[in-house]
């Protein structure tokens, strides 16, 4: 039942090397050379898939990347499935395996159809009209809405394709391998440049490449015989590199581009194993030539979108690159020359045309003389007011044009046609060019915009420039080029050039019918359904500007962005609201140009080289002992450490529990450690701290909290003086960078006077943090030298000294509350210092802990963690820790701020402990703070930041931020939750050991 | 991605640079001084021109230092890059 339509004159198509591929389950045969789209059209197959809203049969409609329609679902593996491939890009190979999407339960038979029949009452922005009352039942719209909308199917597995990232950087890149960009490449790569050129077909030479008519000629050879020649030259020259199936989909300022190359999607499925799939190039060129040529426009006219329908140069292309005949009973429909070049063609190789319809009513030209030879009929003046054929189209009626071509005129006349070639003339490609920040022009004559001010070093050439013709290419390119790369001459001065092609046009935005425009369906926008007569509506509504009208009626708004039918929308809205083209503008073009993969975005960036991620030198222990581990910044940090099946709870209660009864063991290595020093450093320390540094004895430390200059607290951390003019500063893991940046700000830029330097050794140094009473036990047999009392070592001071040979600094300070040491070593020896203190602890017990207890133990203490009790809204009054703030010094960061009317306000939200009623309700961190529940809207005083079971107290404590909360000591609360009330009161922050007892003990 | 010339090191990527918002704000030297408004002025007043703007940017992933960038921030070419200290260029 399926003819073959092959008309095997293509140099192209392979025809000793058959491929076979399935289409919607059916097998079919191609050539290597194929495109699915010109295989499917050589198996006489148009209709490809349904329309998104209305649910219209349709086919293939182009050649290029610029396909609306023709749209399938590839592969049917879970894991490789790939929706919304066009099917005029994609090549055919061995395997190949596609499907209709937007249609149940086929293609052939899709129940969606029934929205076509309720059309009527389904215009632009009915969504939004209809779902917005009453509007709490949006969710239970949204359920049913969602179901229908999307084109195709996502993957449900891992993709297992590779891809990858390469920096690219050259002298020239050249976008686009037609007649332009070949002559551009041979011009530049001769005279020196180093050359990039990119084309997104697997060929190279554009639409001149199968132009081989005798009307078009260049020194007497026809087009594509010399072009052919350039391109076996190119191919040779040396600082020229090719780079084919290679897309452009951005092109940003400084002449910065993001290029796909597609590397394995054409291969049969057994060749691509373990190949990069496709490469994001990320390309810095000094200079760019944009030569990515034009788009042939469809005509907009009632039911311009049924299968068989396709633009007169598609028609061409697959007639002369892939010798297919799109149908057997042509009729092509115009409004310029370029539907004669498609005609001419098809006539010689004996493709059947029954007619030509013209807008235009007095033409003259060669190509026209040539097919009125040949017996061919052509309707001067005529328009086409509407088609049939449900699934393919089979007639098309058409009107004469009046004078104006505002109306139709005379009787109707039906002609039968199996295939409609359409061509409305030409839009110059310039999407990269605007993207680039490049602007516009309007040149009136044939209604294109055309680029006008270069934002950087580049030039546009040929079509997408404006320059249509063979002739015009040839003259004015080479003279650009010159101009443009600094040389005296080209290769191509003085030809002798044959150009046919006559530039009159008739351009119609919308074309008249005979019915009233509510009657029409002529379609802008094919792959969103959107009609002109939408278009209308919207600006009878009031929509004026172009972006609005394009969201509103969803014009352009597909995966092809609107390349077919963007320039209509404008027109139509220009014609109907009487305003210029050119003061209009265009809606913004924005990468990518044509759809990208995700796989090709994120490259190599996946699973575990998604993020980079920073291990402490002791990481490898805490793999064999088993912990989990939690994300701190960059940093994995042992969470907690589950002992024979215990949960998070069991375990964390455990630790925390043995680090206050004997001994605990934390690996703080991430903490962020800052080496300052200069004769300036103590005035530093007392301009970035709260409290004051310069009385700080040589091997003391001393706890310090740091602002914004806002007053907000930023950051906190113990630093240590070393020496006269050295300290060791520590800031929290996440703020280690950030606190670095900030430092470095104020020393260049407000304080170059001053003599200080600052050193991250964060990565530097491993520390070994052991606390509990038994903690001067273990650290006294780890460094036997070193004096342990109290009287020489106390609290809060630092010693030099050595475990065996490796150098150490051991700080006596506690984030616990316990009896604590800290010892740090060359970062190397981490590890092996680490297990001699398990080794040594074993006899009391030494217990591994993580950041879980580290939490909990601090919140019983009251101390705050940055960031967690604390966010960019919190002073150190609001914190209570009035005693850190120094009244003496004159300034310090911050210090200004902390008395503006809105920080000195009374009822700001400040730092309190929170105790519930029943000592076993532990409170979710989040969760909102009430004082009465009965008022309506229910007033929220604050939240709760730290919330912990306490195995030291017995208890559940919890820390949070209330307003006024300071003066609301013994003040019961309510914290709502979704099913009950939980009573809390208002205490102090500290709920253990407020005397610091444990300390010294 | 624009390129930005390091006075220390030379035309680099933007992506090793971060910006620091304005330039040539001078902290008070006397904050106590000033009132509410005033310190207001200097701690959240910023400009946020179409065209010339003189701004602040540290060679973060690089030599880690502060400088000064004028920039057309309607196209992003920049116009002068100079130093810490040095005064800015008079406008062309």
């Amino acid at each position: 039942m399926t003819k073959n339509l092959r008309i095997k004159t293509s140099k192209f198509i392979d025809e000793t090397y058959k491929i076979s591929f399935k289409f919607n389950g059916k097998t079919y045969f191609g050539y290597k050379g194929d495109t699915l789209a010109s295989a499917l059209l050589a198996n006489d197959i148009h209709l490809v898939g349904r329309s998104f809203k209305y649910h219209r049969p349709r086919g293939i409609m182009t050649a290029g990347s610029e396909e609306p329609n023709a749209i399938v679902q590839l592969h049917n593996n879970t894991s490789r499935t790939e929706p919304n491939v066009r099917v005029t890009e994609i090549e055919i190979y061995d395997g190949l395996e596609a499907s209709s999407q937007n249609c149940w339960p086929s293609v052939n038979f899709d129940m969606g159809g029934i929205n076509n029949f309720l059309s009527p009452v389904l215009p632009a922005g009915f969504y939004y009209k209809t779902f917005m009352w009453p509007a709490s039942f949006w969710e239970k719209y949204e359920y049913f809405i969602r179901k229908s909308a999307g084109l195709g199917k996502s993957p449900m597995e891992p993709d297992p394709d590779i891809y990858e990232h390469r920096y690219v950087h050259c002298d020239l890149l050249i976008i686009g391998a037609g007649i332009s960009g070949i002559i551009a490449a041979k011009t530049a790569a001769k005279n020196g440049y180093k050359t990039l050129l990119v084309e997104e077909k697997s060929y190279l030479g554009g639409s001149t490449i199968y132009q081989n008519s005798e009307h078009f000629k260049i020194n007497n050879q026809i087009s594509s015989s010399w072009l052919e020649k350039e391109i076996n030259e190119i191919k040779k020259i040396k600082n020229l590199e090719i780079k084919t199936r290679t897309s452009v989909a951005a092109f940003h300022g400084y002449n910065f581009l993001l290029a796909r190359e597609n590397l394995t999607d054409h291969l049969p499925l057994e060749q691509r194993n373990k190949k990069t799939r496709q490469r994001l190039l990320k390309i810095r060129a000094k200079k760019v030539i944009t030569a990515t040529g034009s788009l042939e426009r469809p005509l907009i006219f009632d039911n311009n979108d049924r299968p068989g329908i396709l633009l007169s140069s598609a028609i061409h292309k697959y007639a002369n690159l892939f010798g297919v005949a799109c149908g057997e009973k042509n009729i092509l429909f115009t409004n310029n020359d370029s539907a004669y070049e498609t005609a001419i063609s098809l006539y010689q190789k004996g493709i059947n045309i029954e007619a030509i319809i013209d807008n235009r009513e007095e033409i003259d030209s060669k190509l026209i003389k040539e097919i009125e030879k040949n017996n061919i009929k052509i309707f001067k003046g005529y328009t086409i007011v509407d088609t049939s054929g449900y699934k393919r189209i089979n007639k098309v009626s058409i009107m004469q044009l009046s004078k104006d071509g505002q109306k139709v005129v005379g009787s109707k006349t039906t002609l039968n046609c199996d295939c409609l070639g359409i061509s409305g003339g030409w839009t110059p490609a310039v999407h990269l060019f605007t993207q680039s920040g490049g602007k516009l022009k309007f040149r009136d004559e044939d209604q294109v915009f055309i680029p006008n001010i270069y934002p950087s070093d580049q030039i546009s050439i040929g079509s997408c420039n404006g320059e249509f013709t063979l002739d015009e290419i040839l003259s004015v390119v080479p003279t650009t080029l010159k101009k443009f790369l600094n040389i005296k001459e080209t290769d191509y001065e003085n030809l002798e050039v044959q150009s046919s092609f006559n530039k009159s046009k008739r351009n119609i935005w919308l074309l008249p019918s005979d019915k009233v425009i509510g009657k029409t369906k002529s379609f802008v926008d094919y792959q969103n359904d959107a009609t002109a007569k939408d278009i209308k509506l919207a600006l009878r509504e009031g929509f004026r500007s172009i972006e609005h009208v394009k969201r509103y009626t969803t014009t352009g708004m597909g995966t092809d962005q609107g390349k077919l039918g963007n320039m209509h929308a404008l027109g139509i809205i220009s014609e109907t609201a009487g305003s210029k083209m050119g003061e209009l503008g265009t809606t913004t073009f924005r990468p990518p140009y044509t759809p990208l993969t995700f796989g090709t975005i994120v490259g190599r960036n996946v699973g575990e080289y998604f993020d980079i991620f920073r291990k402490t030198p002791i990481h490898d222990w805490h793999v064999e002992n088993k912990a989990e581990f939690e994300n701190v910044g960059q940093w994995k940090r042992p969470w907690y450490y589950p002992q024979n099946g215990e949960n998070m709870h069991d375990a964390v209660q455990r630790e925390s529990k043995a680090a206050r009864d004997s001994a605990g063991i934390l690996d703080a290595s991430t903490l962020g450690k800052i080496d300052i020093q200069g004769t300036d450093a103590s005035e530093f320390l007392n301009r970035v701290y709260t409290n004051a540094w310069s009385k700080l004895a040589i091997g003391k430390c001393r706890y310090g909290l740091m602002l914004n200059e806002d007053g907000m607290v930023y950051d906190d951390g113990v630093t240590t003086r070393l020496g006269e003019n050295h300290y060791i500063m520590t800031t929290t893991t996440g703020g280690a960078a950030t606190v670095l940046g900030k430092l470095e700000d104020y020393l260049q830029t407000e304080w170059p006077e001053l003599d200080v330097y600052l050193t991250s050794v964060t990565d530097h140094y491993a520390t070994v943090s052991i606390c509990g009473p038994n903690s001067k036990k273990i650290v006294s047999q780890i460094i036997p030298d070193l004096d342990f009392s109290d009287e020489s070592f106390p609290h809060m001071s630092f010693k030099n000294s050595k475990i065996g040979k490796i150098k150490c600094r051991v700080m006596r300070i506690s984030f616990t509350g316990e009896h604590s040491y800290e010892i740090n070593v060359q970062a190397n020896y981490g590890k092996s210092v680490w297990e001699r203190c398990m080794e040594i602890g074993k006899e009391f017990n030494i217990t591994p802990y993580g950041t879980e207890t580290m939490h909990l133990l601090r919140a019983e203490k009251g101390f705050i963690i940055v960031g967690q009790d604390t966010d960019a809204t919190m002073t150190p009054i609001d914190l209570q820790m009035d005693w850190i703030v120094s009244k003496k010094k004159y300034d310090f960061i911050g210090k200004r701020s902390l008395y503006r009317s809105d920080t000195i306000r009374e009822d700001r939200k400040q730092l309190v402990g929170l105790i519930t009623e029943n000592p076993n309700e532990v409170l979710e961190e989040g969760a909102q703070i009430v004082a009465d529940i009965n008022k309506s809207p229910i007033e929220m005083l604050g939240h709760v930041t730290s919330s912990y079971y306490s195995p030291n107290l017995k208890k559940s404590i919890a820390l949070g931020v209330v307003r006024g909360g300071k003066n609301m000591m013994g003040q019961k609360l309510i914290i709502p939750m979704k099913d009950k009330q939980i009573n809390v009161t208002v205490a102090d922050p500290v709920f253990l050991d407020k005397e610091n007892k444990r300390l010294n003990a | 991605m624009f390129i930005i010339n390091c006075p220390y090191c030379g035309e680099r990527e933007q992506s090793e640079f971060k910006a620091g918002g304005e330039a040539h704000i001078v902290r008070p030297k006397q904050p106590t001084e000033l009132s509410d408004d005033q310190w207001a002025e200097y701690l959240f007043m910023r400009k946020n021109i179409k065209g010339i703007q003189f701004e602040r940017w540290v060679h973060s992933h690089g030599c880690r230092k502060w400088f000064n960038v004028v920039r057309d921030t309607s196209n992003d070419v920049i116009k002068a890059v100079y130093k810490m200290g040095e005064k800015p260029p008079t406008k062309k």
